[in-house]
């Protein structure tokens, strides 16, 4: 339920963006979400387009990349799925693994005229 | 048609605030806690029982949470503690602003520690930095063992997980064992304590604990 206030701050760096670089109006807005952000891509959608009317980003389309939950072996320096809880590494079974991806919240790029 | 990267955090605005409250605390010398959990979980059974064990060991203050209604903070002050209500109007979560309104009313140099405690939601809370030292996470037995993986979030970042209402394990279905494997292995640096509001069972541990722990 807290998409609204996500979409707003997205919504207040964009229209920053447009007026800091001059633009008469945003046509595309790039985020990246992670899995782990605990942020429903479509809520946010919802709640940007109904924001955004009456601003420069009216017609702006969010696409939304969503980045896995990934981790890494401190042993073996493998990549892990970690989309589900996993114990142990699933290359060399070691128990010394990290999160390194999943909490990503931000946004990559807008296309502006 | 340009393309103009950004590279710039959504939460931006919340994080800078809550950089400055964390700065503020720092300077005032006063510990903070950020208490999240379900609604029901007992957050503020745990303050409660917490506040009157700390007396005259440390000087206390609480902002409460909750989307309507002055209930927590009457319990809260009942302990003989000031306590500031947030309302948040239907809001899940706090922010940063709300954070900063609730701190004119605190003498932050006169406390050793303050704890926030959260609306009840164990999702929304989590992405929203308070400027907090650390984060606590409340879970309930009668919750189940399976909460931890499926909201993973909150127990990979809360430094102490407290689990609450142990006194009703015999009673239900409720594997201690997974909760304390999946939290683990979300956050090896995890201090865990098992408790009970009702009984008092492992109170006194968390509370000797958070002593050390807001003086250090």
């Amino acid at each position: 339920m807290h998409e609204l206030s996500i979409a707003q701050s997205l919504l207040a760096i964009v229209l920053d963006e447009a007026r800091r670089h001059q633009v008469n109006k945003v046509t595309k807005v790039a985020v990246k979400i992670g899995a782990l952000a605990g942020v429903v891509p479509s809520s946010l959608t919802f709640s940007f387009d109904l924001i955004k009317e009456g601003t420069k980003a009216a017609e702006a389309e969010l696409v939304i990349e969503q980045a896995p939950a990934v981790g890494e072996c401190h042993t073996c320096e493998g990549e892990i799925d970690m989309s589900r809880l996993v114990e142990q590494c699933p290359h060399c079974g070691s128990k010394d693994i990290e999160f390194t991806g999943g909490q990503e919240l931000y946004v990559d790029h807008i296309e502006a005229e | 048609m340009a393309e103009i990267e950004v590279g710039r955090s959504i939460l931006e605005a919340n994080d800078k605030l809550a950089g400055q409250h964390r700065e503020r605390f720092a300077a005032s010398g006063v510990k903070v806690l950020n208490l999240i959990s379900s609604p029901g979980a007992g957050k503020t059974s745990v303050l409660e029982q917490t506040l009157k064990r700390l007396q005259g060991r440390l000087n206390c203050a609480v902002i409460e949470g909750d989307i309507q209604t002055d209930e927590d903070a009457r319990r809260v002050a009942a302990c003989g503690v000031p306590a500031v209500q947030i309302q948040t109007q239907g809001a899940c979560h706090l922010d940063g602003v709300m954070i900063n309104e609730a701190l004119a009313a605190l003498d932050l140099a006169s406390l050793d520690l303050l704890i926030i405690e959260n609306v009840g939601n164990l999702v929304c809370p989590v992405d929203f930095d308070l400027g907090e030292d650390m984060k606590v996470a409340v879970l309930s037995v009668t919750e189940g063992d399976d909460k931890p993986s499926k909201y993973p979030a909150l127990f990979q970042q809360a430094g102490v997980l407290l689990v609450n209402k142990v006194d009703l394990l015999p009673y239900i279905d409720c594997d201690m064992e997974r909760i304390h494997r999946t939290c683990h292995q979300l956050n090896p640096e995890q201090k865990v304590f098992d408790l009970s509001c009702r009984t008092g069972e492992g109170l006194d541990p968390w509370v000797d604990w958070l002593t050390g722990w807001a003086k250090g």
